[in-house]
């Protein structure tokens, strides 16, 4: 019969109207700026720099190395290397980042820059509020704006900031471990040298 | 089989009945006509309603991809293919990790592949919903089948925001293997939207599928003849609605696909309907290898650890990579000098060597049908441009 397909498709409308009075489920809009969804654990939006401890500026893990400015693919990233060095939060000497610019408006949210720090110091942000009126210099974000607390990482990242924490223990521990042994045999063997960080990787097998 | 000559040139038109003078009137539809999916350019030469002649001009959305990947060292491209077809990131990803995987000879590890395989088709059904409801959108139908399409999508892109932490970048392939694993419960959800999804898909059927102005609008109009989709290089479900048998999935047994049972789903006429279907068809064949992958998926490594992230450099060489992405036969060509980014860099996208049978499928039909045609063809601009 002609026009039965037609009677079938709004039969089928009609149920999705009706079906939203009954069906809780089917209403899925959310007012957004009064309600928001449950926060997503991966979610990700633009980096920021994980500092421990309570002064941004001394606990800052990031020590200007430079790694994630190289390896950003759009270039976002403006570092300049400190000349001198200064305690971390455990009272380590350390460079740190002199300048530390990212550019949110080039930015593409990519996190190659997390994947890349052999530091932990750089992670994802979730916030995605960042509106300006400004879209040059606001949309620049420097050092102090990028600086973020680890309990801050700890509460939008829960996970991953605790397997962070864990692994970077693990390496103090191990350092600590190894700077009393290493300082009482006199000569160390040269295979205890660090592995190199970058090796060329594939090819070989073929 | 044999190949007969396609008619170029435009039908030569009768005067008008009264003997008045006609003439042919020239439009420009597009950039930014809201239905040719984006910034998409047609120059259409009209005899009344009918289309005599017909010029795509694309460029628009041009951004130098290709120049770009080759400034870049090889993980620094991979964010830049989930921009060219933003509907679908992952398979993108996928067919620039599998070129760069067989450059430099890397291996997969099993969990990885199955990863791939199900976030992979979880992009095809979310490519197809979408496509479907934007091909209904395009003919007239305002709003709700686009609208009950995107409900749908919108399962899936939650999924994907919850594993790779994006819902269309989401950058999630490495070489070797995937960036990350999956989070807690990801599987049983994943589990439970593919459950729920044929459900979607009757229920799609019943709204349109036997619509009698629907079959009206999309049957015999724009007909792809077999000859010419192979002749063109047509691949994905627009060669297969006109009959070609033809899925890399099956030809190419790329990843881990010769371990699920599916079959390739076939049109015979070639035209808008048996195009439009044919994404019901396949998304049904999608949801079985998704249960089956769901099933099977093995605990392990999700990235060959002898991997590192940084300093990649592969022999000299070259490598081919494709896979059968929603669109058609997705390819990226790479050639090496051994450096960090690769020497040439070259794309293979299905949805501009689709379009370029455009005109021969909209010659003589009225404008109107155009937009269902192309609608049909499914293109995103961002991969027509690159």
């Amino acid at each position: 019969m002609v026009g039965e397909g037609i009677l079938k498709g709004l039969a089928e409308t009609a149920r999705n109207f009706f079906g939203s009075y009954v069906s809780k489920e089917r209403l899925t809009t959310v007012q957004y700026p009064e309600q928001r969804l449950p926060r997503i654990e991966a979610a990700r939006s633009f980096p920021f720099l994980v500092y421990d401890g309570s002064d941004w500026q001394q606990g800052m893990r990031c020590v200007g190395c430079q790694i994630c400015e190289k390896e950003c693919p759009p270039k976002c990233i403006l570092i300049e290397k400190s000349k001198d060095k200064k305690p971390d939060a455990v009272g380590k000497q350390q460079f740190y980042p002199a300048v530390f610019d990212i550019d949110i408006s080039v930015c593409m949210s990519c996190q190659i820059c997390v994947e890349v720090c052999p530091f932990d110091a750089i992670k994802m942000d979730v916030d995605v509020d960042l509106p300006t009126d400004n879209r040059f210099a606001g949309l620049l974000l420097d050092k102090q704006q990028l600086a973020k607390s680890n309990e801050y990482y700890h509460g939008i990242h829960p996970t991953e900031a605790a397997a962070v924490d864990a692994a970077l223990a693990a390496e103090r521990a191990k350092a600590q471990a190894k700077k009393p042994a290493a300082a009482t045999p006199p000569a160390a063997p040269p295979s205890a040298a660090p592995v190199p960080e970058a090796q060329p990787v594939g090819g070989e097998s073929k | 089989m044999s190949v007969t000559a396609y008619p170029t040139t435009p039908p030569i038109l009768e005067p008008a009945a009264d003997g008045s003078e006609t003439q042919l009137l020239e439009i420009s539809m597009g950039p930014q006509h809201p239905s040719t999916h984006g910034v998409f350019r047609m120059n259409v030469v009209l005899d009344g309603e009918r289309v005599v002649k017909l010029k795509p001009v694309f460029g628009y959305l041009h951004r130098n991809h290709e120049k770009i990947a080759e400034n870049e060292t090889y993980l620094g491209s991979m964010p830049y293919t989930d921009r060219l077809d933003y509907i679908c990131s992952i398979t993108n990803n996928w067919a620039y990790a599998l070129a760069v995987e067989k450059l430099a000879g890397i291996q997969v590890p099993e969990r990885a592949e199955y990863l791939r395989v199900i976030t992979g088709e979880l992009t095809r059904l979310q490519n197809h919903a979408s496509l479907i409801g934007f091909l209904l959108q395009d003919m007239g139908s305002s709003g709700t089948p686009l609208m009950y399409a995107f409900r749908e999508r919108e399962n899936i892109l939650d999924l994907f925001e919850a594993l790779t932490g994006s819902r269309m970048m989401c950058n999630y392939m490495r070489f070797g293997g995937c960036r990350v694993d999956t989070p807690a419960g990801w599987l049983e959800q994943a589990q439970k939207v593919v459950t729920e999804f044929p459900r979607f898909l009757d229920e799609y059927e019943n709204l349109l599928v036997g619509n009698e102005i629907l079959m009206e609008r999309t049957q015999g109009i724009g007909v792809l003849s077999p000859e010419l989709a192979i002749d063109s290089a047509i691949s994905g479900p627009m060669a297969r609605a006109s009959g070609v048998n033809y899925d890399i999935r099956k030809v190419d047994n790329y990843s881990i696909y010769s371990r699920f049972s599916f079959r390739v789903p076939l049109g015979s006429h070639g035209d808008v309907y048996d195009r439009y279907m044919i994404r019901f068809l396949e998304m049904r064949e999608s949801v079985k290898i998704l249960n089956e992958a769901m099933r099977d998926i093995p605990a392990g490594p999700i990235v060959d650890p002898k991997m590192r992230i940084r300093g990649f450099r592969p022999k000299p060489g070259e490598a081919y990579g494709r896979i059968e992405s929603p669109k058609g036969e997705l390819g990226f060509y790479l050639i090496s000098d051994g450096s960090t980014n690769p020497y040439r860099y070259r794309v293979r996208p299905p949805s501009l060597i689709n379009l370029t049978v455009l005109e021969d499928l909209c010659l003589g039909v009225n404008v109107a049908d155009v937009v269902a045609i192309l609608g049909s063809i499914d293109i995103v601009l961002g991969e027509v441009d690159r």
